[in-house]
């Protein structure tokens, strides 16, 4: 399968501390891979360096053929970042209309339907600061989605969602993979993870694992991917590499 | 640049001005108030009314001006809003100049307010006409507002944005010719004065409130203030990093 992102040799720092040790992966069009790991394993940069915002200590990182941050690849690549970044000062339908007009041929509608997409419509002429913070996390997702992006990277998009919510945002990330569009989704709750198409486990700047979940499971011998992580991570540690 | 983004751009910045009502309410009422207040100060003193009250209406539009925009863009930063902005096929140019736009009209009515209480309230006794001074109030605004977005580059925090105000606008404030005439300093400072554009803004408005028809002095000095806000918005831009740490 062709690859949406190829990640090659990454090194990052931040702040003089190694943040992702050559790190190597890969993400094929039209899947959704999850990227695991608890705060502070380098998740947010690895996202950050596919969008192109992090600056890199050396390496490569390509996005569907071009390299990362290049300006075709701006009206193609939806981003979320973990914080929601919208205006706190504006209704939801102001922001999700502002976002889609900085794009060729995105409408109006277009913002309405991805308002709708998120369950926000009922709460559209809201202003964002009177949101609860799920919702204001989801009006930040419509504003990444009304774009109808092919590359989608989003930094924990279910935090504080209710169940049913989160289940309808899964869905609709594995409709939009099924369409063509490829996803970056990071949690770093694992039950998340068999959601997943694939799933690169992190943890201190370090790939620990890359495959699909039920593979995951099958090598650590268990169907827990909680239990799968701390296996891997204390095979790690027993080996002698520095976890 | 990309009109329809720069133009959204400017129309989801008076958004969010217009869901501020306070906000908005000090930009059109305080230079006013504040206008009045020194028309009392100096009561019985018409002449110095007429002089430091012409040249506060250029000056008030740049402080608030300053002050307003440096928030707002490092609310950008801290927010994220820049950071996703800068993910979105819109310039860097787009953003400023939606900035520039959004804030002159604002800064045109609150120059055109506080230059009508000037004329009708207090009777200001200005040679030149009404529209050379709102050219100048809405140039200085500009001023104001392309020094803020290019200040807010070096705040980290809004205690830091806050007190670039005063390291900006009191120097500029003290060589300008206001409180000494600039003739009389010394050399260095002088020579300090002649660099700093709030110079220009009050040289021009001091010709407004001299000759009744534009002099070319004013065009002149029309052409440095924009030109430094242009200077200044070009060097905000380069201040904004696509790639961060």
């Amino acid at each position: 399968m062709e690859n949406a992102i190829e990640v090659a040799d990454l090194v990052v720092k931040r702040g003089g501390r190694l943040v992702l040790d050559h790190l190597s992966t890969s993400m094929p069009v039209g899947s959704v891979t999850g990227l695991l790991g608890p705060s502070g394993s380098g998740k947010t940069t690895l996202m950050r360096a596919i969008v192109g915002v992090q600056k890199v200590e050396s390496g490569t990182v390509t996005v569907l053929g071009q390299p990362a941050g290049s300006p075709k690849l701006r009206p193609i690549v939806g981003y979320l970042t973990q914080a929601p970044s919208v205006y706190a000062d504006l209704t939801v339908r102001e922001n999700a209309r502002y976002f889609a007009s900085l794009y060729d041929g995105v409408s109006r509608a277009d913002a309405d339907r991805a308002i709708a997409d998120v369950g926000l419509s009922s709460a559209a002429d809201q202003v964002v600061n009177t949101l609860s913070g799920g919702q204001r996390s989801r009006a930040s997702l419509a504003c990444t989605l009304l774009s109808n992006p092919k590359l989608v990277i989003l930094d924990e998009p279910t935090v504080g969602q209710d169940p049913v919510l989160r289940d309808d945002l899964w869905q609709r990330f594995h409709e939009l993979a099924r369409a063509g569009t490829t996803l970056v989704v990071s949690s770093h709750v694992m039950d998340e993870a068999s959601r997943c198409d694939r799933l690169i486990l992190i943890r201190d700047g370090l790939i620990i694992a890359d495959d699909t979940p039920s593979a995951v499971q099958t090598q650590t011998g268990t169907n827990d991917l909680e239990a799968a992580f701390l296996k891997l991570v204390r095979q790690r540690e027993d080996e002698g590499v520095p976890a | 640049m990309n009109p329809r983004i720069l133009f959204s751009t400017a129309g989801r910045v008076l958004n969010q001005l217009r869901h501020d009502r306070r906000t908005l309410a000090l930009i059109v009422a305080m230079p006013a108030l504040l206008l009045t207040l020194i028309y009392y100060v100096f009561d019985d003193q018409r002449l110095v009314f007429n002089h430091v009250g012409l040249i506060m209406l250029g000056i008030f539009p740049f402080v608030l001006m300053f002050i307003v925009t440096s928030i707002a863009m490092l609310r950008e930063r801290t927010t994220g809003t820049l950071e996703r902005l800068l993910t979105t096929p819109l310039s860097k140019l787009d953003l400023l100049f939606g900035y520039a736009l959004a804030f002159g009209l604002a800064a045109a009515i609150q120059a055109g307010v506080v230059t009508a209480v000037a004329y009708w309230a207090f009777d200001i006794a200005i040679a030149g006409s009404f529209w050379w001074v709102m050219v100048f109030a809405v140039a200085d605004a500009i001023l104001g507002m392309a020094l803020g977005l290019l200040a807010s580059a070096f705040a980290q925090t809004e205690f830091q944005a806050v007190q670039f105000m005063p390291a900006v606008v009191l120097p500029q404030l003290f060589l300008c010719g206001l409180f000494a005439p600039r003739a009389e300093m010394a050399g260095v400072l002088g020579g300090i004065a002649k660099v700093l554009p709030m110079t220009y803004a009050v040289e021009a408005l001091e010709q407004v409130g001299r000759y009744t028809s534009a002099t070319s002095i004013m065009y002149r000095d029309l052409v440095i203030v924009v030109g430094a806000a242009v200077v200044a918005l070009a060097l905000a831009a380069a201040t904004l990093r696509r790639r961060t740490d």
